[in-house]
């Protein structure tokens, strides 16, 4: 893009700023748009397993729902309990916010189609989905409130261990991919299995890591199952108890923009990103765009599944599961994977 | 020019949050100052070319050890009436830590000016080999040159793991836990019993 | 602790298994009815919104006896009651508390005359408290509105009476 505008006369450094921050615009932008799209098909996916209708009175099948439930949200008060310390009660939707949308700087949406393309893109995914704990613990602390304040220690001991056990999965993909930067690792899924398939997934080594990355993604997001951070019969509404009008949004729109980040990252870690699923000439015709696209729904469809299908967790069978199972588990498929790879010369 | 006002940027937050990181009353506002610190300071970390170390200081400071602080500090139950009812007392102590920290300072600006020891060149641009990414360059060094330290480094910080594990572990005797493992064993076949009793003779256990 | 157990412990063989079963109710038809524009039959007994009836030639049926305000266990009913101008006994105040009924039906079944009856009606939410303390006025307008449906509901439910 920087190109484009070089050649409308402007200088170098006035064009990639202009491209930059157009690119942040052309991604966040429908981000925001598809976040509330995305949480209209989430209440209509546990609808229809419920065997209910969900919302279809707003607008054509209910679609502009999620706008109904934004206007109504910004006509709020916004309530600031007088014991919460407000600084940081007013900062931590903010950061929560802005988190989920700085992970996607390096999200590649095509071949090539990525506004931050840095060889350290994976990296900056975990650097920057550590950070997403803050909100909820700034949040659960400033609230001065007990239930969002054990909300916050269970969000962050959470995202803690299952961000370990994340790591080491992450640590086997790029094994196998030689690099770090997101769209090497795309590329390194081309015709992965059997010269055919494109992804990591079709794998037997990487099909269990992909499984447990699945499981651990909902736990980083706190998706059901392991949405214990906001168990409504133990903790009201966890962190956001006390939160109210556009401060409440912020957190529901980041909440939805990490999980939406992490079907991105379920797609091209191990689903192969913008590569159709088989490395068949005709199927490049159609954009990668849109099989990035269309995975990225598909885990989204997945997630929803799973919450409409499974029972909340109870937070030690949860702890137990991070660092019992997971943490050994993945611990010991970087030993295979990394010695299979030397055993057949990966490296040289 | 862009460089120069980053680089400004960055290092005057690091300095300015470092500075109320000790400034601060309340301590959660502490350590939330500190962690924009090391955010900071990871930026200056990109800006010189380090970006590996940088996203390391990201994912292990701010991501893990801050989170941690956090944890301890948040559930301090702070008494300012008596955090500052022992200020005369401890005054004159931390009045002399002050001033050795200061001393060494001044030395150590003092050592740096006259130039008595070779730390590399400014400029930075002999931190990375030509033709190396950062990782990799991190990674040739790690893993040839200092492998033995490296891997005498992981050992440490084991026994410093085993060490903590066995120091705060304890097994007690007197409470009846729950098992897990023996939970998820138990079949249905275990606890039930399908039985047909004959008319007016019941069941016996 | 066999094969097969630890098989299907570690393929999360019970959680495929709900996954089939939650994606097989995602292509069933609907269980719920689209509430507004499609409704479920009432039963004629259904006890909804109160109503004073008039008889066919216009005279309101209510003589004033209190019963129904006696009988009534919210006490929600207050009347009362002077002679009309043409000697007859009726009520000049006849107010329901709507906030305070409990839709027990006993006004109705208390009622000598069936004037006070508990309508089909179940959709009149209000967005003000006043707008449920029903007077006169009102309760005789819903008997008008409802009038059709109220008797024949009567009527079906008569031969069980």
């Amino acid at each position: 893009m920087t190109s484009f505008f070089l050649s409308l006369g402007m200088t170098y450094e006035w064009a990639w700023f202009v491209a930059t921050v157009c690119g942040i615009l052309l991604i966040a932008l429908p981000l925001m748009v598809s976040v509330a799209m995305i949480i209209y098909a989430d209440r209509k996916i546990w609808a229809a397993m419920a065997l209910r209708r969900g919302p279809n009175v707003v607008g054509p099948f209910g679609l502009l729902q999620s706008f109904a439930d934004g206007l109504k949200v910004f006509l709020q008060e916004t309530i600031i309990p007088s014991a919460a310390n407000k600084g940081i009660f007013l900062i931590a939707p903010v950061v929560t916010f802005t988190v989920a949308l700085m992970a996607w700087a390096v999200i590649p949406f095509n071949s090539g189609a990525v506004l931050a393309d840095v060889n350290i893109g994976l990296l900056y995914v975990l650097a920057i989905s550590s950070l997403g704990v803050y909100g909820t613990i700034m949040a659960g602390w400033a609230s001065n409130s007990k239930y969002p304040f054990f909300s916050a220690m269970r969000a962050s001991a959470q995202m803690i261990s299952y961000e370990v056990s994340i790591g080491f999965i992450l640590i086997c993909v790029v094994l196998w991919s030689g690099t770090f930067n997101m769209n090497g690792i795309v590329l390194a899924q081309k015709g992965h299995v059997l010269g055919i398939v494109n992804g990591f997934v079709a794998n037997p080594l990487l099909f269990p890591m992909w499984v447990m990355f699945l499981i651990s993604s909902l736990a980083e997001t706190q998706r059901a199952p392991f949405d214990l951070t906001e168990a409504e019969s133990e903790l009201v509404a966890g962190y956001q108890t006390e939160y109210s009008s556009m401060a409440f949004a912020a957190y529901w729109l980041g909440e939805y923009a990490n999980v939406l980040l992490m079907c991105a990252l379920n797609a091209t870690l191990f689903w192969g990103g913008w590569l159709p699923p088989l490395d068949i000439p005709v199927l490049y015709l159609v954009p990668g765009f849109v099989w990035f696209l269309l995975k990225v729904l598909f885990f989204f469809f997945v997630f929803s599944w799973i919450k409409a299908t499974v029972p909340r967790y109870r937070y030690d069978q949860l702890m137990r599961l991070g660092w019992k199972v997971f943490l050994p588990v993945s611990l010991l498929f970087v030993v295979i994977v990394s010695g299979y790879l030397m055993a057949i010369g990966h490296f040289a | 020019m862009i460089h120069v006002i980053a680089f400004y940027l960055f290092a005057v937050l690091t300095i300015a949050s470092g500075a109320v990181t000790i400034l601060a009353r309340n301590p959660v506002h502490s350590v939330l100052w500190l962690i924009l610190a090391f955010f900071n300071a990871a930026g200056l970390m990109v800006l010189t070319g380090a970006e590996f170390i940088a996203m390391l200081l990201v994912i292990v400071y701010v991501g893990a050890v801050a989170v941690l602080f956090l944890f301890v500090v948040m559930m301090l139950d702070i008494d300012f009436a008596s955090l500052r009812a022992g200020f005369v007392r401890y005054f004159p102590f931390g009045a002399l830590v002050a001033i050795v920290l200061l001393a060494e300072i001044v030395l150590g600006i003092g050592a740096y000016r006259a130039g008595a020891l070779e730390l590399g060149s400014p400029d930075g641009t002999a931190a990375t080999p030509a033709g190396a990414s950062n990782i990799e360059a991190v990674g040739g060094l790690l893993y040839s040159r200092y492998l033995f330290l490296f891997e005498a480094a992981g050992i440490v910080l084991l026994v410093a793991m085993i060490g903590a594990i066995v120091l705060t572990h304890r097994q007690r005797t007197d409470t009846r836990g729950q098992n897990i493992r023996k939970q998820n064993m138990r079949r249905p076949g275990d606890a039930t019993v399908n039985v047909k009793p004959e008319v007016g003779k019941g069941v016996q256990l | 602790m066999t094969v097969g157990y630890l098989i299907k412990s570690f393929t999360l063989w019970e959680f495929v298994k709900a996954h089939w079963l939650t994606l097989k109710y995602f292509f069933k038809p609907k269980a719920t009815i689209n509430y507004p524009f499609e409704k479920n039959p009432l039963s004629p007994r259904f006890r909804g919104e109160h109503a004073l009836r008039r008889y066919p030639n216009g005279e309101e049926r209510c003589i004033a006896c209190k019963l129904c305000e006696a009988i009534c266990p919210a006490q929600a009913i207050t009347i009362e009651a002077a002679p009309r101008i043409d000697g007859s006994r009726r009520t000049t105040r006849y107010d329901i508390d709507m906030t305070k009924c409990i839709y027990c039906g006993f006004c109705q079944e208390a009622c000598p005359v069936d004037a006070i009856v508990e309508g089909p009606n179940l959709e009149y939410a209000t967005e003000t408290r006043e707008e449920l303390l029903y007077d006169k006025a009102k309760l005789l307008a819903n008997g008008d509105k409802w009038e059709r449906a109220i008797a024949a509901n009567l009527e079906a439910d008569a031969p069980y009476r």
